[in-house]
């Protein structure tokens, strides 16, 4: 269906889109998955012909969108990031506009535009002028031009930003159901968004792709693993001292905690319980534990680590496969430092130090910091 | 394309800005028909006319200003960008339909002869001939104001702009009488005029190297010229001038002349900025 090669986008000196490699196949909903800044929407921008890629194709049905982009765009459907409305129209004009804009058959168009403002729930506010909706309707306006005149693909940018959440509940549900008859592509950075509707989930971090795979292979390359978070009173030194005893941890992260204490995350092998020992090895060295509490890896936690900022983690995670453009690209990647400082979507920076006995590469993938309202 | 052209007609006439300029032309144009062939009993049309195309000056930013920067501001061009159509189709829609809005006012005005004729004896060919002259002209305009919106994303800066380049092709002749008819000051004129490309290749491309190649040749070839021609160049910047205003051509209709050349020559003023608007556009989306 599409066809994405080796696509770049620079933005001056600043690259936004690095080298991205895909395929979207029929009938299947793909999400984009990234933090802010992380080349979604200029992806999507590219795919629709919206915007023009520095280097590299893309072919919608065999056509490509630069050489044949008539034919290309007849088939998408497009929800940019900021509805694009025309404000001074109402709802049901402004589809008739997209419906005669599109090509849509006029004997259909009366019918069509009836349909998409049912599924949207517009038919109440029809006759109101787009400027005067609140902003979860314009959404829905925008949607409802997306999936006007049945376009075989679908392409969705943070279709449910400013949404209340009975509309959200309301827009995944549609997003399903447009799913079993058309292909749909959906950005967002809200993780339990994208699992609660995709089938596959393209993880974009820096402008390049850090993982392509169904849900279930991403949770199941985190399967068994566990975190074990201890909050120790005692210097940190001594914390990471003490922790370098433990050879048989995936790895291990020491930060600053609350209250004076140093909070330690222990990822333990599939299968095993290090609770016990890590009780032991303080004991050993008088660190009292003040609390120690464990979990499964979430896809939330290999999401996370797929979109740190440093480039060696892609190769840590087993079970993913990874894109392969992404594993490719080492050499290049090593020589990005400067963009990956930008715009860390985390609010704090812990204060790290690793205390593994891993590979030099594994240390840096291992310090988990909270993104959707975690452990802080 | 009728889709755009439908929808940007329907906001012209749903909003103040059609009506306004339909209104504020057929006042002025009423003005001095009425002072010029009522009062005075002037039969021709054609040098009321000629009186009243200063007014492009003021009303047809006021057309052009929203043409693409409000598209630009409100995003909205991002949707005419992923729509199944050309992007010439989508320029040529929304110059239609501001050709279109500047349609009426002059249908109205083909009123006005028959009106006079009552009085006594119109010349329908020279008073519909300045009428067609008007409208070609309003047209190429309406071109410029066009492509000068799709450079920013702000109103005020596209009416504004507009109003400023208008101002100084209205101008451009009486002013160009201040340069010196001599050879020399041709040439210094031509030159500032290379000088001139090449900043302007350059701000678009930025890329030094072609803007100073570009103004080096050109800059060369004036020279060369003038060397081997100098009589050429006495008083040759002025006739440049006078042979590309736009508003001054118009004086040949208002005498009762119908100047197919100046004719010819609006339209495809409006066409090739028609052409740089698709061009303009087609840059955006490589920025």
């Amino acid at each position: 269906m599409i066809e994405v090669k080796h696509l770049t986008k620079k933005y001056g000196s600043f690259t936004a889109v690095k080298d991205i490699s895909f395929t979207v196949e029929k009938g299947r909903i793909y999400g984009f998955l990234g933090p802010n800044g992380a080349g979604k929407s200029t992806t999507m921008n590219i795919i629709t012909g919206c915007l023009a890629a520095t280097s590299g194709e893309v072919t919608v049905n065999g056509h490509d969108i630069y050489e044949e982009p008539v034919e290309a765009k007849a088939s998408i459907g497009y929800l940019p990031e900021i509805p694009p409305l025309y404000t001074d129209m109402t709802p049901e004009e402004f589809l008739y506009f997209v419906g005669e804009a599109k090509g849509v058959d006029p004997v259909h168009l009366d019918v069509q535009v009836e349909q998409v403002m049912e599924k949207t729930a517009l038919t109440g506010v029809r006759d109101r002028l787009i400027k005067n909706l609140s902003k979860g309707y314009k959404q829905r306006v925008g949607i409802a031009q997306a999936i006007l005149g049945d376009p075989e693909i679908i392409i969705l940018d943070e279709p449910t930003v400013g949404l209340d959440p009975l509309q959200i509940i309301e827009i995944r549900d549609l997003i399903k159901e447009l799913g079993e008859n058309h292909t749909v592509i959906l950005s967002s950075h809200i993780l339990s968004e994208i699992s609660a509707v995709c089938d596959t989930i393209i993880i974009i971090s820096h402008g390049r792709i850090v993982a392509s795979d169904t849900i279930e292979n991403l949770t199941a390359s985190a399967d068994g693993r566990r975190l074990i978070t201890l909050d120790i009173r005692g210097a940190m030194d001594q914390v990471q001292d003490a922790l370098a005893e433990m050879t048989d941890a995936v790895s291990t992260t020491v930060t600053y905690g609350m209250g004076g204490c140093v909070r330690a995350v222990v990822e333990t092998p599939a299968g095993t319980d290090m609770r016990e020992e890590l009780f032991r090895l303080f004991a050993k060295y008088d660190l009292p534990i003040v609390e120690m509490s464990s979990n499964d890896v979430s896809l939330e936690d290999v999401f996370l680590r797929l979109t740190e900022d440093r480039a060696e983690d892609e190769e840590d995670i087993p079970g993913i496969r990874e894109a392969e453009e992404a594993l490719t690209e080492e050499a290049e990647v090593a020589g990005d430092e400067t963009e990956e400082e930008e715009d860390s979507p985390y609010y704090d920076e812990p204060k790290e130090s690793k205390a593994s006995k891993k590979s030099k590469d594994e240390d840096d993938s291992d310090d988990y910091k909270p993104l959707f309202g975690g452990k802080q | 394309m009728s889709a755009i052209y439908k929808r940007e007609l329907r906001s012209y006439f749903c909003g103040m800005t059609g009506p306004i300029f339909a209104a504020f032309l057929l006042l002025i144009t009423g003005i001095f028909v009425t002072a010029l062939n009522f009062t005075s009993g002037y039969p021709g049309m054609e040098a009321a006319l000629s009186s009243v195309i200063f007014i492009f000056l003021l009303v047809v930013p006021i057309i052009t200003m929203r043409s693409f920067s409000e598209d630009m501001h409100n995003r909205t061009d991002q949707l005419l960008f992923s729509l199944p159509m050309k992007l010439s189709s989508v320029v040529l829609a929304k110059y239609l339909a501001m050709v279109t809005v500047l349609f009426l006012p002059t249908a109205v005005m083909c009123l006005y002869p028959l009106i006079l004729s009552f009085y006594g004896t119109v010349n329908f060919a020279a008073a519909y001939g300045a009428i067609l002259g008007f409208f070609a002209l309003g047209c190429a305009l309406i071109a410029i104001g066009m492509f000068l919106s799709s450079l920013t994303e702000s109103q005020v800066i596209a009416a504004v702009l507009t109003f400023a380049v208008f101002i100084l092709m209205y101008l451009m002749t009486g002013l160009s009488t201040l340069i010196p008819e001599t050879a020399g000051a041709s040439l210094a004129a031509f030159l500032l005029c290379a000088v001139a490309v090449a900043l302007i290749l350059y701000a678009l491309t930025k890329n030094t190297t072609a803007a100073v190649c570009a103004g080096a040749v050109l800059a060369l070839g004036i020279a060369a010229f003038y060397l081997v021609n100098a009589s050429a160049f006495e008083g040759a910047f002025h006739d440049l001038l006078a042979g590309l205003t736009l508003f001054d051509r118009f004086s040949n209709f208002a005498n009762g002349i119908f100047d197919l050349a100046s004719l010819v020559y609006y339209i495809s003023v409006a066409g090739l900025f028609v052409f740089f608007t698709v061009q303009s556009m087609e840059k955006k989306r490589w920025a």
